[in-house]
Parts: structure tokens; C-alpha cells; sequence
């Protein structure tokens, strides 16, 4: 018989379990729509000739399926692009963060003494930061745009994962393998990669993809208070933010359909996250 | 364990030194606050004067360096809007914070630990699905459309409890807490439970990971097989184990909570140190952001270090780590 | 029984009755309740409650009696007051000119203001009171905004002018005025409660108790009102207004305001303004908003009416100028443009842009009603009649800065003119730019023209009412109508909602004052 490769039984795991199946399915159709908004969108949003302010906040039915916001924007379009948008500053500005404060936290572990502690002291002072500080000062000084938010977003993010690297890595550190290792006169590289970040790994996941949620809907804060993305470019945040004050109006439809929206992607991404999580913690696997 | 916390102590020295810097920076990079703070009418003697009453006159390096001076004798400056020693003012909307920080973490904590503990030990009932599908509601969904919703739905519509505002305070220990009474509680039920969402789902997720594995490993198994009593294993062992990324985790959340009570703060209309700061930094009321920062950065190392100690407390294996 | 089940349902269908205490939400913090520390409008406002002028604004900002009975100009450069007899402050003492007299030395003088009153009081060469109830003023110059400029200094006592320090007002120690209402309490950022003067020299105040909380997230103050929290808000949101009004518990209050939305464009710069380019994007070399017949043709292609209705949902009117024209000096021969895309792309022609140029309109976002919504919407009408254009919208503390730095070329700003008539934004808007003089400190465009800088210098000279008024609209008429120094949108119109059994005469200088609420009838 022939053996399975590891990848093999990797998916196979993952399809078996119906949950991550549809979590996967829903992901694959959000990133879908983001990447061919453009050409299934009924209009283009970003166009300022095309809109027409007397349209605005017209009620879902008719020629806008989902209404139109206080712009005069078709909700549908906009949710289409405004994916778009949120799913590329969420995940950029976390897998960026997850690496830059994952190899940091590890490092940090396994190196110890002065540099563990300035890394830290540095961490400390970065989770001091509001992040609405950091946007600000950072918007003043480089402007506004999609680039700008990943950095802030980013500057906010890594020392998350920085600290739960460390401390997962620090647990690891203490252990008798790890003893072995050293006995046996592995080389540190080998020590750090083959050993303490694959076990620093499956917390680091969990973070993750809560962080991934946390970062588009930071943003989309952000936007509330009037320092995300310009406007005229939404992100889900975005639209969200512009129809919380309509909500008590009784316009509705300006803010649910994008909060859906966004709930729905976030969903996606944890319930593939949660999945990948589980496969691959090495101790689950036991089972 | 002296060595230990003297040098915390004087990490902590170098970092609100350095915070104190980067704000001082960053503020002078956002703008000129006598463009915003004085009547636009005003002609140019009175924006002089304004700069010469606020010290904004001097060029900034020597403004840090004044602030430096006198911030070693503990006055951090006084506020340009206000015009009352900054420090003052954040402490006196301390206490309003840190009740909503305080009970968003008993509910947090007080939920999602027993939440997270039933998912994680009976992972394929469907109450425990429900559980998880919920906690990524709590997290997903932006604290500011929460909050307005609940007041839409618990003020307005049912009118169980007060839309916005704090209750009535007492005097307790020179602090005005007002969470003593029912009355006070009333006002802050909301606020709390919107704060505490997505800290709740974050622990419930981790709580549940965190069982999940260590309900496998082989210490579990023995202790089962040598007939302790189920709450006794997972009561003592079981909640032993978890608890240290638990702690880790709970410690870094109280930081995010208090930064995230900017928002819930402004929906609430909470006169909480959250909403003070954000008004500030958008009047560029320097000597009120930087008090900020350095009292919240200083709260955060403290919780640290005290994460750090009930760390090697409860892991014998971090303190032999630590020693060598 | 069934009576008492009506009764019961009743109560539980409406609010509470309505007791001896009125509670309001305000939409902006204040800072202080020193009356001279910082010069905001809520601190103003709030102060009023406490304090007196020597002369009150009525809804319309027209000039009445306060603490000064009558007053007139005996000469070109020097006033009389005559002041009211028997008004007592709140802790039993007379009021008299000496008072007035302490008042004034204070204002300059207080510590560590970010923004003093003393644009106010600079004027003032000399100040005497020949008896306890007259007071004379000279001043250097003719300065006809004199008494406008008195109805915004409060008059403290005579005692706490002379010891009283800021910290001691928010504290309640130094809070002794003549106003209707007495100081109870004050938490800073939360509330201020106070108690009727039942001495007070004027109307009696309605209600014996009244709470002022501060709310400034918009949906929320809405959810307070509507939950019965408080009686009556301030700031009504555009987007709850229709369905306010539905409301069958709530009446709004109205008044168009003092405060102006408008365009200020870059005509200082001659050549390369910086955020101007060609149709594809390019830097272009050429300053198109130099051309009156550009900035004309901006002005025309703007449907101001669609942005009334859909934008600010009925809460604007739209602007030709730069007050709504029951205010003083203001021109009867200027209309809002009509819209007129055709008539814009000709001027454009002329003007030598037949294809247009790109441009990208800065605005603040936190700052005036709608304000990024309205750049929007105006981006939208430009881009459709040739002029691409992209919003940039930032928080008010970069934009102001930046714009004082005369970074932008296209700019959203609003002017709220304190002095109720239109010296005020002429001055400010549209006059030569000059520091010392205090001329154009928000000509952010360095709009220049030598005919209105005439005008406007002989105006403000002149105390006879009659003659300044016709200067100041001649001076309008060029500046606006037909050099267009600023493109006016609209002037923005306040809201107060409150409960149907309340009633109140809703003000231009958009102050909430308790002591005008009365019960309705």
C-alpha cells in the first residue's frame, strides 16, 4: 500500500471536518468577490462622476439591490469592494505582524538575558500605545491610504504576537528535550526553527486569527473616529462606520449589510483557522 | 527575586522616558495646537500671547527638556485646555475607567472561563458549537456598532436600563467610584459588557484550546485512572495548566481594554480617562497625552511584572529556566 | 379597575412627569466655567447662565439691555454705558460700574489661556465710571463693534475679579454672578447642575433645577432623548431629524445660524498651487483658481439645493454670501448661484481650461456638520462638470495646521460670525492677509483685491450704523459675487429636539440656554 504524504492526509483531515469544509468554502467565496469585484460589481464606486448624490439612501429593492448609502453609492458594489479592501489591510498587516513579532518573540526566548529584556520593555511600551495614537500621528505624517493603515495596523499588532511567541517559546525553553538538544550539540538555528517555533506555532495561530478579525475591525474603528482609509475608497469598516449614525434613523440597510458582510468573512477566516490550529498542534494529533 | 524587580524597576524608567519622548514627537509632527486652540479671529498678538502662556513658544527640544525637569518633581505639565495640571485631570477620570476595566474583566474572566472549560471538555455537543459560533460574534462585529445597538435595544426600546452617563459616586478612599450602588451599577452594566465581548470570546477560544490539549496528555489520563473525582481533576490539575497562558493572555488583554474603553467611553458618553485622551490628542492638548501615556504605560509594566511573578509561581519549570 | 389599568398603561407608554428639574444634553464639552479662560462657544454659553453682560444677543443676535441699560456713542471714540440699578450678585451684594471696571483688567490677565477674551477688551484705550451706574469707554480708534464685542465678556464681582484664580470657579468657590441660575455642581466632562435665581433682575427662570449633561457621540445623545434620560438635546443629527419629527413625544426647535460652509481656493499662489493638476494627473504649472472666471464657474457647477436636501436633510439654507440676510450688512442684491453646469463649462472656456483641470478638495472631518459628506458630494459635482476631483479628509487638528501652513488649494472650512454681522468673516475671509493687524487670519486662500480691502477698512471705521451697513454689503458684493474670493455653500441651520411639553426659540449663534426653555403652552 502506498503511504499517504503528509499533505495528503493534511487535506483529507481538514475536508472530514464539515465545519472547516464550509469555513473554507465561505473564505474561498469572499476572497472570490474581492478579487473580481471589479467585474460582478453593477457599479463602480470609486467613480465620482458615476454617482449621483439624489440617489442617495434609497431603500434595497429595485435598481440597487441593497440600497444606496448617504453618497448615492449602490450598497452592493461597495460591499464588494469594500472586501476587497478590508481583506488586504486585515491579512497583510497580520501575517506581516505575525512574522516580524512571532521570530522576534522566539528569538527573544531563546537568546534570554539583555536582548530578551529590551525586546520586552519595547513590547511594553508598544501595548501602552493606543492604537488611535499611532494611527494619528502616523496619518499626519504619511497621509492617508491603504498602505498607511497596514503600517499603523502592523505597529499596533506585532507586540501581540511578540509576547505570546515568547511565552509560549519561554514554556518550551524549560523543557528536557530541549536540554537534549543542547547536550547533543544541535546548532542553535536548528534549535529555533525545527523546535521552538513549531511549538510556539498553534498559539501564535490562535492569536492569529483573532487578530486577523481584530485588525479589519480596528480599522474599521478607526474609520469611525475619523482616521482609517479615505472615504472615498471604503473599506467594510468604513461603510460600517459611516451608517452607525443612520442606525437609529431607521435606514438600515447602510450599515447591516456591511456589518454581515464582515461578519461573515471573519467567520470564515476562524473557522479555517480554528481547523489548521487543531492539525497542527502536535499534542492534538495524538488523539 | 529582589535583583529581579529592581531591575523591572529601572527598565521601567528607561521606557516611560523613551514614551514620554515619542508622544512629545509625535504630537509636535501632528500640529501647531495655537492653530487650533485660539479664536480664528484672534490677530497675532493674541496667538502670541497663547504661545507664551502655554510655553509653546520655545523651541521643542527645549519644551522636552523643561517637561523633563519638572516631571521629575511629578508635575507633568498643565493641560492647554483645561488649564489644570494634567496629571490631575487624568487621575480624576482614573477611577471611572478602571471600574469599566475592572467589571468588563469579571465579566470576562467570570464567564469565559467556565464557558471556555464546557467547550473544551465536551467539544462535539452542540451547546458547545453554539459557544464557539458566539465567540466569534463577540469579536467580530466593532465595539462601536455593539454598543450603540445595545443601547438601542436595552435604553431605548425596552427601557431597563439608562441610555449614556455614569451614575451617582461615592467617596471611597479620596476615589469616586460609583459602582458601589445598584444605582451606579444601572449605569454601568453596558458600558462594561460592551467593553468585555470581545475579551470574553478571546478567553472562552483560548480556555477551550487550551483544555482540549492538556485533556489528552497523559497526566490528565493518570490521574483519571488512579480514580480521582472528575472535579478534582479538572478543578485542580487541569485548571492549574491552563491557567499560565491564561494569566500571559488575560495580563496583556487588560492594556487592550483600556485602550479600547476610548470607544466605548465615547458611545457611552462615560467621562472615563478613554474619551479625555482621545479629545485631547484631537485638540493636541499635549501635557494631558503624554500624562496619559505615561500613567497607562506605568499601569502596564506593573501588570507585567505581576504576570511575570504569578508566572513563575505557578510553573516551577519557568523559575528553574529563569535561574540558570 | 379598568380605569386603573388605562392609568397604569399610561404611565407606562409615557416618561416620568416631568418634575422641577430640566435635564439637557450638550453636544460639546466645556472646559471651564471661568468665563475669561478660554473663549468656546459651550464654555460662553454656559457662562451666561452664571453671568451677565453688559449687553445680551437676542435669537437673532440682535443687540439688547443686559447689564447696561442703554448705551450710545457720544463721540466717534467714546461710549456711555448707564447701568441697571439694583441688581444683586448671588451671595447679596450690589452690582455697580466698579465691577465692570474689575472685570475688564482681569480679562487680559488670566493665567495660562489658551484663548483669551482679550480680542475683546483690546480696544479699549480707557475705561472710568464717573458714578456707581455709568460707565465710559474710550477707545483708540472708531470701533463700532464695540457693544458686539461687550455681549461676549461676562461680569464678575468685583472681589472675585480681583482674587479669584480659574481653578476656584470650577470649583464653585468663585462661581458669585448676577445671572438667573446659581452654581451647584460641575464634573468635569460629565455634568454641571444648577439652582433658579429666585432674585434674578429679569425673567424668571421656568424651571427650579436644571442638569446639563455633556453627550458628544451624535446617536447617542438621540438614544438619551428617546429614552428618557433627558428632556431636551442640542446638535440634533441630520439623520434623525425626519424621523424625530415623526415622533409624536418630541417637538424640534429651528434657526438658520451665524455659521457658513463655504470653498476657500488657493488665488495667492501665481504659479504650481500644490495640489492642482491637469485632467490626467499631472502637476500643472498654471494656477487656474486665480481666475475669478474659475472660481465663478466652480461656484456654478455645485447644485447648493441637493446638498440641502439630500446631504443635510433640510438642515441647511443655501448660501450667496456670507450671512443669511436678516443679519447686518448684508447684501439684498446677493442670491445663491443657481446651479448651472453649462454656464460653468463656458466660464472654464474663457478662462482657458476648456478641458478642465484636476484639483483634490481638503477638508476636516470632525469638525462642521457633515463636513466630509458635504466635500463629497461637492467632488462629485465638479468631477461631472470637467473637474476631477478627489477628497482628502482629515481630523481637524491636521487640517487647520496644514492649512495655516497654506498647504492645499481646495478647501472646505466654515466661519461662524460671533458678532452677528459680517465685519466678522470679511475680515477674517476675505481681507489682505495681515498678522499684526489681525486681517485674513483665516484667508487660508490669501484671496487679495485692494477695492474690497478699501471697503472694508472704511467700514469698520465708521460708527454710523446706516452707512457702515451699506459699505459692508458693497464690500460683500465684490468679494463674493463678483470676484468669488470663497465659494458659499450654505449656512448651516441648528436643531434642538425636546419633549413636546417644552418649548424653545431656537438661536442663529447656536447657544442652548436654559433659562429661555419654557414649559409649552
Amino acid at each position: 500500500m502506498k503511504e499517504e504524504s503528509p499533505w495528503r492526509r493534511f487535506c483529507s483531515d481538514f475536508i472530514s471536518s464539515k465545519i472547516a469544509l464550509t469555513g473554507l468554502i465561505l473564505l474561498s467565496l469572499v476572497v472570490a468577490v474581492a478579487l473580481f469585484a471589479p467585474w460582478i460589481s453593477p457599479q463602480n464606486p470609486y467613480d465620482l462622476a458615476k454617482l449621483d448624490l439624489l440617489d442617495s439612501r434609497l431603500e434595497p429593492g429595485g435598481k440597487y439591490l441593497l440600497g444606496t448609502d448617504g453618497q448615492g453609492r449602490d450598497m452592493l458594489s461597495a460591499i464588494f469592494y469594500g472586501l476587497r479592501v478590508s481583506l488586504l489591510v486585515g491579512v497583510v498587516s497580520g501575517l506581516i505582524a505575525l512574522t516580524l513579532g512571532g521570530l522576534l518573540g522566539v528569538l527573544a526566548a531563546y537568546a534570554g538575558g539583555r536582548f530578551e529584556a529590551l525586546l520586552m520593555r519595547v513590547v511594553d511600551i508598544q501595548l501602552g500605545f493606543p492604537a488611535i495614537l499611532v494611527a494619528l500621528i502616523l496619518i499626519a505624517v504619511l497621509g492617508k491610504g491603504v498602505d498607511k493603515i497596514i503600517v499603523a495596523l502592523v505597529c499596533v499588532q506585532w507586540a501581540y504576537y511578540a509576547r505570546t511567541a515568547r511565552s509560549a517559546a519561554l514554556a518550551e525553553r524549560g523543557k528536557e528535550y530541549m536540554e537534549a538538544a543542547r547536550g547533543l550539540g544541535l546548532g542553535r538555528a536548528r534549535i529555533v526553527l525545527r523546535h521552538l517555533l513549531p511549538n510556539a506555532l498553534p498559539p501564535l495561530i490562535v492569536v492569529a486569527t483573532v487578530q486577523v478579525a481584530h485588525a479589519i475591525a480596528l480599522e474599521a474603528t478607526l474609520s469611525f473616529l475619523g482616521l482609517g482609509l479615505p472615504t472615498t475608497e471604503p473599506s467594510l469598516g468604513l461603510l460600517i462606520a459611516n451608517g452607525y449614525e443612520y442606525l437609529l434613523s431607521g435606514k438600515y440597510w447602510i450599515s447591516l449589510y456591511p456589518g454581515i458582510a464582515l461578519l461573515l468573512t471573519i467567520l470564515a477566516i476562524n473557522l479555517v483557522g480554528d481547523q489548521l490550529r487543531d492539525q497542527l498542534n502536535p499534542r492534538l494529533s495524538r488523539a | 527575586m529582589a535583583v529581579f524587580i529592581l531591575r523591572r524597576l529601572a527598565q521601567t524608567l528607561l521606557v516611560l522616558f523613551v514614551t514620554s519622548a515619542l508622544v512629545f514627537g509625535g504630537l509636535y509632527l501632528i500640529g501647531n495646537p495655537i492653530d487650533i486652540l485660539v479664536n480664528p479671529a484672534a490677530d497675532e498678538a493674541e496667538k502670541l500671547r497663547a504661545a507664551a502662556a502655554l510655553g509653546l513658544d520655545r523651541p521643542v527640544l527645549e519644551q522636552y527638556w523643561i517637561f523633563l525637569k519638572s516631571a521629575l518633581g511629578g508635575d507633568l505639565g498643565k493641560s492647554f485646555v483645561f488649564g489644570r495640571p494634567a496629571l490631575e485631570v487624568i487621575l480624576e477620570r482614573m477611577p471611572a475607567t478602571l471600574e469599566l476595566a475592572f467589571l468588563a474583566m469579571v465579566m470576562s474572566v467570570g464567564l469565559g472561563i467556565p464557558l471556555g472549560l464546557y467547550a473544551g471538555l465536551y467539544p462535539d455537543r452542540l451547546s458547545s458549537k453554539a459557544i464557539m459560533a458566539g465567540s466569534i460574534l463577540g469579536f467580530s462585529l466593532p465595539t462601536f456598532w455593539v454598543g450603540l445597538l445595545l443601547i438601542m435595544v436595552f435604553a431605548v426600546q425596552l427601557g431597563w436600563l439608562p441610555s449614556t452617563g455614569r451614575g451617582p459616586t461615592q467617596e471611597v478612599f479620596g476615589l469616586q467610584i460609583s459602582i458601589l450602588s445598584l444605582e451606579g451599577l444601572k449605569y454601568a452594566f453596558l458600558p462594561s459588557l460592551n467593553l468585555a465581548l470581545f475579551k470574553l470570546s478571546l478567553i472562552i477560544r483560548l480556555t477551550r484550546a487550551q483544555v482540549r490539549e492538556q485533556a489528552l496528555l497523559d497526566y490528565i489520563r493518570f490521574a483519571r485512572a488512579k480514580g480521582l473525582p472528575r472535579a478534582r481533576v479538572i478543578g485542580v490539575h487541569l485548571l492549574k495548566n491552563i491557567m499560565i497562558p491564561l494569566v500571559t493572555v488575560i495580563g496583556l488583554e487588560l492594556g487592550s481594554v483600556i485602550a479600547f474603553a476610548i470607544v466605548t467611553e465615547s458611545v457611552f458618553a462615560w467621562p472615563g480617562m478613554g474619551k479625555l485622551v482621545i479629545d485631547s490628542i484631537f485638540q493636541l492638548d499635549r501635557p494631558v497625552v503624554v500624562a496619559y501615556l505615561l500613567v497607562v504605560v506605568f499601569m502596564f509594566i506593573m501588570i507585567n511584572l505581576a504576570v511575570d511573578l504569578l508566572y513563575s509561581a505557578l510553573d516551577p519549570r519557568v523559575r528553574i529556566a529563569e535561574a540558570k | 379597575m379598568r380605569k386603573f389599568l388605562l392609568a397604569a398603561l399610561a404611565t407606562l407608554l409615557s416618561w416620568p412627569a416631568a418634575a422641577q428639574e430640566l435635564s439637557i444634553a450638550l453636544s460639546t464639552p466645556i472646559t471651564s466655567l471661568d468665563p475669561h479662560f478660554h473663549n468656546l462657544s459651550p464654555n460662553n454659553s454656559m457662562s451666561k447662565h452664571f453671568f451677565d453682560p453688559l449687553i445680551k444677543a437676542d435669537e437673532r443676535q440682535n443687540l439688547k439691555p443686559g447689564l447696561a441699560e442703554s448705551w450710545k456713542a457720544i463721540d466717534d471714540t467714546t461710549w456711555e454705558f448707564k447701568l441697571r440699578k439694583g441688581v444683586k450678585f448671588h451671595d447679596g451684594s450690589d452690582f455697580t460700574a466698579e465691577d465692570v471696571l474689575a472685570t475688564f483688567k482681569r480679562v487680559p490677565n488670566v493665567p495660562n489661556s489658551p484663548s483669551s477674551l482679550a480680542i475683546y477688551t483690546k480696544p479699549i484705550k480707557e475705561a472710568t465710571a464717573p458714578d456707581k451706574y455709568t460707565l465710559r469707554l474710550k477707545t483708540d480708534k472708531p470701533y463700532p463693534l464695540l457693544p458686539n464685542d461687550l455681549s461676549g465678556i461676562q461680569i464678575l464681582s468685583k472681589k472675585v475679579a480681583e482674587t479669584a484664580k480659574t481653578e476656584d470657579f470650577n470649583s464653585g468657590k468663585a462661581m458669585n454672578g448676577t445671572g438667573p441660575y446659581k452654581f451647584v455642581e460641575y464634573v468635569s466632562g460629565d455634568r454641571v447642575v444648577m439652582a433658579a435665581n429666585e432674585k434674578y433682575w429679569g425673567p424668571k427662570p421656568a424651571f427650579a433645577k436644571v442638569r446639563y449633561r455633556m453627550i458628544a457621540n451624535s446617536p447617542a445623545r438621540v438614544a438619551a432623548l428617546l429614552a428618557g434620560d433627558v428632556q431636551m438635546i442640542e446638535g440634533v443629527p441630520t439623520a434623525d431629524i425626519e424621523r424625530l419629527k415623526k415622533d409624536a413625544r418630541i417637538t424640534i426647535a429651528s434657526a438658520v445660524s451665524n455659521r457658513l460652509i463655504y470653498l476657500h481656493m488657493d488665488s495667492g499662489r501665481e504659479r504650481n498651487s500644490p495640489f492642482v493638476t491637469d485632467v490626467a494627473g499631472k502637476p500643472l504649472e498654471a494656477n487656474p483658481l486665480r481666475d475669478p472666471r474659475v472660481r465663478k464657474a466652480i461656484s456654478k457647477m455645485i447644485d447648493r439645493d441637493a446638498i440641502v436636501s439630500r446631504v443635510m436633510e433640510g438642515q441647511a439654507q443655501s448660501a450667496g454670501q456670507l450671512l443669511p440676510e436678516f443679519f447686518f450688512g448684508t447684501s439684498k442684491r446677493l442670491k445663491p448661484e443657481k446651479y448651472d453646469p453649462e454656464g460653468a463649462k463656458k466660464l472654464l472656456a474663457e478662462a482657458g481650461y476648456p478641458n478642465g483641470f484636476g484639483v483634490t478638495l481638503h477638508t476636516p472631518n470632525n469638525r462642521y456638520i457633515n463636513d466630509e459628506r458635504i466635500a463629497q458630494a461637492v467632488a462629485q459635482f465638479l468631477t461631472r462638470s470637467g473637474i476631477p476631483t478627489k477628497v482628502d479628509a482629515m481630523p481637524s487638528a491636521v487640517f487647520f495646521s496644514r492649512g495655516t501652513k497654506l498647504e492645499f488649494s481646495l478647501m472646505l472650512a466654515g466661519w461662524g460670525a460671533e458678532t452677528g454681522e459680517t465685519s466678522s468673516p470679511l475680515r477674517s475671509l476675505l481681507a489682505t492677509y495681515d498678522a499684526a493687524a489681525g486681517m485674513g487670519t483665516a484667508n487660508r486662500g490669501r484671496f487679495s483685491d485692494a477695492g474690497v480691502d478699501a471697503l472694508l477698512g472704511t467700514a469698520i471705521a465708521t460708527i454710523d450704523d446706516t452707512k457702515r451697513g451699506f459699505m459692508l454689503a458693497a464690500a460683500a458684493e465684490k468679494a463674493v459675487g463678483e470676484l468669488t474670493g470663497i465659494v458659499p455653500l450654505h449656512y448651516e441651520v441648528s436643531s434642538w429636539a425636546m419633549r413636546k411639553n417644552l418649548a424653545y426659540k431656537a438661536r442663529a449663534d447656536q447657544s442652548t440656554f436654559a433659562f429661555e426653555v419654557f414649559p409649552a403652552k
